[in-house]
């Protein structure tokens, strides 16, 4: 019998609000917007976890910059508070090693992450999510049962075609999905908009390609100052956020 | 000490299948210990039992049994088996400590013996299962 299922409502159950942010394809941005997200909370106030569950490629400790850091033990493990944010992620234990996980072992390292991470009382837990419908999406669904969505796209066909389908399944299992933000734009093109409405969803706002953006990766004060975080600033207030 | 969580998850597992058997009161219960978890025993042990005191239905005295679980690990590549203790001794102290956390991280930090590849599996010893409970209605 798998006990670990056991205990995670108990590990959430001081978490007032989950956000995840997904989308249907990779590189729109997902990694930027959680951890924007997450500094914009922090910075508001807000107690705020951030767990990375992108497992083959996680990302938000670059965004951040944190380096060097390691969860203490402590009937479990404590995630270390960097930013304002407690911050986890399977880079603790994989060193930055290559991940050649299958699909049943992405769910274990998700069971047993959720069963053993003592998050305490959170106002908001964001998740940055892998891209995709697959295990992590599933199990996020299975095992965090109050998550809400927040979707990210860009401006291209492509990758809207993708998020159509996350969104779709999204509405079928009746996930609250808080909206989609368009993410790097560059023209005043409406199609994600409608693409969006068609589906009955919000359509948040867009985040302007900003160039100075990469520079600002790996220094979360700077990150703040970038026209992109203004950008989802304004989105998030849509949001209550 | 993430024993005392993995500990917690066997006894609200123990409690939540009691429940629904209506027992009145678990006199045993077999955990597993797989291996490539590298769970401390004592530590494990202590945990349930003071976990046990303050459950509904009640948990007996002494009713918690571990049984440590040798791994298997078989490479999908060329079919070679072998154990996690045949290769610990290559794996430095932080290596197996994530392990210890997380026990997939094996496919990170370690390889096939025989043919190098990642691709591998854990057929047997990866971490802590409830496998029986006993008690009264």
């Amino acid at each position: 019998m798998e006990p670990r299922t056991s205990v995670i409502e108990k590990r959430l159950k001081n978490i007032k609000r989950i956000i995840a942010v997904a989308s249907g394809k990779g590189g729109v941005g997902k990694s930027l917007v959680a951890s924007s997200l997450a500094l914009h909370l922090a910075h508001n106030g807000h107690k705020v976890g951030l767990l990375d569950l992108d497992l083959y490629g996680p990302s938000s400790h670059i965004i951040l910059g944190i380096k060097d850091e390691f969860p203490a033990e402590e009937k479990g493990i404590i995630p270390p508070t960097v930013h304002g944010i407690s911050f986890m992620s399977i880079v603790y234990f994989t060193q930055e090693k290559p991940s050649p996980f299958r699909g049943v072992d992405i769910s274990n390292i998700i069971l047993e992450l959720l069963a053993i991470t003592q998050w305490g009382s959170l106002d908001f837990l964001i998740i940055d999510m892998p891209p995709g419908i697959g295990d992590e999406t599933l199990d996020v669904i299975r095992y965090m049962k109050t998550s809400e969505f927040l979707v990210v796209t860009t401006p291209s066909k492509v990758a809207m075609g993708a998020v159509s389908k996350l969104l779709k399944i999204l509405i079928e299992l009746k996930k609250p999905v808080l909206g989609v933000i368009e993410n790097m734009t560059m023209t005043d093109s409406s199609f994600i908009k409608q693409e969006v409405k068609k589906l009955n969803v919000r359509y948040l706002g867009k985040i302007h390609f900003d160039e100075t953006l990469e520079e600002a990766i790996g220094n979360a004060d700077r990150l703040a100052e970038t026209q992109a975080m203004k950008n989802l600033t304004v989105i998030l207030m849509e949001i209550n956020l | 000490m993430h024993e005392w969580a993995l500990a917690e998850s066997i006894v609200m597992a123990a409690v939540e299948t009691a429940q629904k058997e209506k027992l009145k009161t678990i006199t045993e219960v077999t955990v597993h210990i797989g291996e490539l978890q590298q769970i401390e025993k004592e530590i494990f042990l202590f945990a349930l039992n003071e976990l046990a005191k303050s459950q509904k239905p009640k948990i007996k005295n002494d009713a918690f049994h571990l049984k440590t679980e040798k791994s298997t690990l078989v490479c999908k590549t060329c079919g070679h088996c072998w154990k996690y203790s045949d290769m610990k001794k290559k794996l430095n102290e932080t290596e197996s400590e994530s392990i210890h956390f997380i026990p997939e991280v094996v496919f990170v930090h370690a390889r096939c013996p025989s043919c190098g590849s990642p691709d591998f599996e854990i057929t047997k010893g990866r971490g802590v299962t409830l496998t029986s409970i006993k008690g009264v209605r």
